[in-house]
């Protein structure tokens, strides 16, 4: 019993410890995709090979996909894809990703942007941010854990809103 | 009751005759059976003299040949006609088509390609429309979404001059049609949502050269305002209120593009056309009354000199752009015959003015709002709702909504039943304002908007509207929002299609329904009237779904997860894909 408790005590700590993760002082910029690593196709000519494993330094973290949240909106993303549902660009809440919808593909698409719309945003937000927001467009895919995930807006309950006109004067 | 509605009938009549010869006389014109530009005249009636097809035997109306443009986003252009040959723009990557009339099935002659850098889709806010060239002097004139004009010729497809007069890195696209008047191809930009300076240029037909530059924002010098400017109105007077009505510097983001239509008057010599709303949406951010913002400018047409303004919602708290369709009349108001545009509005008011001076002699609504009391005569000021106002905060229950009573898709005039024909919405909207970073090249808005069905349920509608009297005559409801244009015929009959897929025909002396057609997808294209080398009449129109109403399909967008999608338009439209698919289909009809 007294064992048991003091495992689930330790993976309490484990987990909770990712999830309140912050850097204050972030780490100098990381060139964090490598060479293939964020591959847009499955077909592998000669057979499959390994690819390089990245993962979001902020994965699992509630304080960055939070920070995700806010520079969402505070770089215009939301201008472009809304929160989620998409306008200019496509929605970011979805199945089917042209360019991957792994991480190291998010941060791909960020940073060197796509030829039909997506703005190159690399050299403007600083790679950690870019990490962050990797996280939180994750985090509305579920990709993230929910104890790690923000509250939704207003905006994105996907109820179409009640409505009564009452107060209109035709005129 | 008999006497009376005939005495009514009477009226129209007369007015009927006298806006008829006033409008031969302003075209300029003959009805030749072409259609070289999309409003059909300098005057914007979209009115066809012809009669073959009427309201007895369109009921036999028969597809007569398709084309297809391959393109699955939103196709708003006005196909034209000109020497027996169908030219058809497309949306981006804005091909042109020329189509041979004269061979069975229309087939395509050549395509010219202008090669828009796929960039430009980034930053057009509302769908990659383009809605429409320009015929003149054996060159066919359009813009490309890159925010480039060219001037193709109009037998061989080859390139002749192709001009770049915005940049996409601003958040600047073209996707208006332009109108080319003595000898100037008139052009604005698009990016009202991007935080760019708004302009109107005239850019020479023969060259390419631009020969002027009105910014709708800043000094006089660069509104192009001088000692001839005289506006009707004392709070449209007084030295660069482009500048003082804003806040600082914020009038050099500030919107107020030229994106829609431009209308000529001949005789007085001027153009009319209206501008955008101001950036960025969230109204709280930008004090002052944000001239020219909103506003309905007459122009010189060969030095772009303001002759007068009239801005019609000051610190526009809605995005409602007063960039729609100007029509220009000659109509006998309260015995006076005036010279009048006829201006419906996003606010949902239809603004009859003397276009001659820029006085306001009506302003009534077509279109279910709650937004403005009244307009003021003497002073031209609207009057606004206070609880409907917007800003930092929450407003809910406002009618119209951003696109408007009516957004860009153009109404058409007949002189024979004196009635305006509008295709338009009935939408609401609730919004909450938030602070827009402006970041050149990204949205500049500031505003979480969801839309949502008006009164009765019904998103569309088309009104058969009388401005003499000021009032609407019939109005037909729609489940969706109405996002094509309408034509009129001397035949009195009414086109238009729906974001359904049907292309449907009315009586248009009461909207009696006559005949559909089911299209592929749903149209939110400009229908157009014209005479084949068999001597018969066609009506054409592209269908294919998208602009902003249309983007949850042609943009495959989610407005389930997210209600906001589309600024707002998505949850307006989360039912859309029940009732349409995408793809670009040009279709002409014809009596067997």
């Amino acid at each position: 019993m007294r064992s048991s408790a003091a495992i689930a005590c330790c993976i309490f700590l484990v987990t909770s410890c990712q999830r309140e993760k912050r850097d204050f002082r972030p780490a100098p910029s990381r060139v964090a995709v490598f060479g293939d690593a964020a591959r847009e196709s499955p077909l592998q000519p000669g057979g499959s090979q390994p690819a390089q494993v990245v993962s979001n330094p902020y994965d699992k973290s509630a304080y960055a996909i939070s920070e995700g949240q806010r520079l969402f909106d505070w770089y215009n993303c939301s201008g472009c894809h809304a929160h989620g549902g998409g306008a200019i660009g496509p929605p970011l809440v979805k199945q089917d990703w042209v360019y991957g919808g792994q991480p190291e593909n998010l941060f791909d698409t960020i940073v060197k942007g796509r030829p039909n719309g997506m703005p190159a945003w690399g050299g403007r937000i600083p790679e950690y941010q870019i990490w962050q927001i990797v996280a939180y467009v994750r985090s509305i895919n579920h990709e993230e854990p929910v104890s790690a995930t923000p509250a939704r807006t207003d905006s994105i309950q996907p109820q179409p809103t009640l409505h009564s006109v009452v107060d209109g004067a035709t005129k | 009751m008999k006497i009376s509605s005939l005495v009514w009938v009477k009226t129209i009549l007369l007015t009927a005759v006298a806006a008829a010869i006033s409008l031969a006389q302003i075209q300029n014109q003959p009805d030749d059976g072409q259609w070289t530009m999309p409003a059909k005249n300098y005057a914007s009636t979209r009115f066809s003299t012809a009669g073959e097809i009427n309201v007895s035997n369109v009921k036999n109306l028969k597809l007569a040949w398709t084309f297809s443009t391959g393109l699955t986003r939103g196709h708003e252009a006005a196909p034209l006609v000109v020497n027996n040959t169908m030219y058809v723009v497309t949306p981006w990557p804005n091909t042109l088509y020329a189509l041979d009339l004269t061979k069975p099935g229309a087939p395509a002659k050549w395509a010219y390609q202008p090669n828009p850098v796929p960039a430009a889709q980034g930053v057009a806010c509302c769908d990659v429309v383009n809605r429409g060239a320009f015929y003149y002097n054996g060159k066919i004139y359009y813009n490309t979404l890159d925010a480039q004009t060219v001037a193709v010729d109009a037998a061989t497809g080859k390139e002749i001059w192709k001009t770049k007069l915005g940049d996409i890195n601003q958040g600047e696209t073209i996707t208006m049609a332009p109108i080319v008047v003595k000898g100037k191809v008139l052009v604005g930009d698009s990016g009202g949502e991007f935080g760019v300076r708004g302009w109107l240029a005239g850019v020479d037909a023969d060259t390419g050269k631009i020969a002027w530059r009105a910014y709708t924002t800043g000094p006089d010098k660069d509104v192009l305002i001088g000692p001839n400017f005289k506006p009707f109105y004392a709070s449209e007077r007084g030295a660069d209120l482009g500048v003082k009505t804003w806040q600082g510097d914020q009038w050099k983001i500030g919107g107020g593009t030229a994106w829609s239509w431009i209308s000529y008057d001949p005789e007085l010599d001027l153009i009319y056309y209206g501008t955008s709303n101001p950036g960025p949406w969230n109204a709280d951010m930008r004090p002052g009354d944000n001239k020219w913002a909103c506003t309905i400018f007459a122009r010189r047409p060969e030095t772009g000199e303001a002759i007068w303004a009239y801005q019609i919602f000051p610190h526009d708290d809605h995005d409602y752009d007063a960039v729609n369709e100007n029509i220009l009349l000659d109509l006998t108001i309260n015995g006076r015959l005036r010279k009048v545009l006829a201006h419906p509005d996003r606010d949902g008011r239809m603004y009859i003015m003397d276009r001659a001076t820029g006085e306001v002699i009506s302003a009534e609504a077509f279109a279910f709002q709650n937004t403005t009391e009244y307009v003021d005569l003497k002073t031209g000021r609207i009057k606004i709702v206070e609880s409907k106002t917007t800003g930092f905060k929450t407003t809910r229950d406002i009618c119209p909504a951003p696109p408007g009573g009516k957004d860009w898709q153009p109404s058409a005039f007949s002189p024979r039943t004196g009635l305006i024909y509008i295709p338009h919405n009935n939408l609401c909207y609730e919004i909450q304002g938030v602070q827009a970073n402006y970041i050149a090249g990204t949205p500049y808005v500031g505003a979480n908007v969801k839309m949502y069905a008006g009164p009765g349920g019904n998103r569309g509608e088309f009104t058969a509207w009388d401005p003499v009297n000021a009032k609407a005559v019939w109005k037909i409801k729609e489940e969706l929002p109405v996002w094509s244009g309408a034509v009129v015929t001397a035949g009195d009959v009414v086109f238009y299609g729906t974001m359904d897929g049907w292309f449907k025909a009315l009586d248009a002396r009461n909207g009696t329904p006559l005949w559909q057609f089911k299209l592929g997808s749903g149209t939110v294209g400009q229908p157009v009237v014209y005479k084949g080398p068999d001597g018969k009449e066609y009506i054409a129109i592209l269908s294919g779904v998208g602009g902003w109403s249309g983007a949850v399909v042609s943009g495959g967008l989610n407005p389930a997860a997210d209600g906001t999608a589309a600024l707002g338009f998505g949850n307006a439209m989360a039912d859309l894909g029940k009732f349409t698919t995408k793809g670009g289909m040009l279709y002409a009809f014809a009596l067997p």
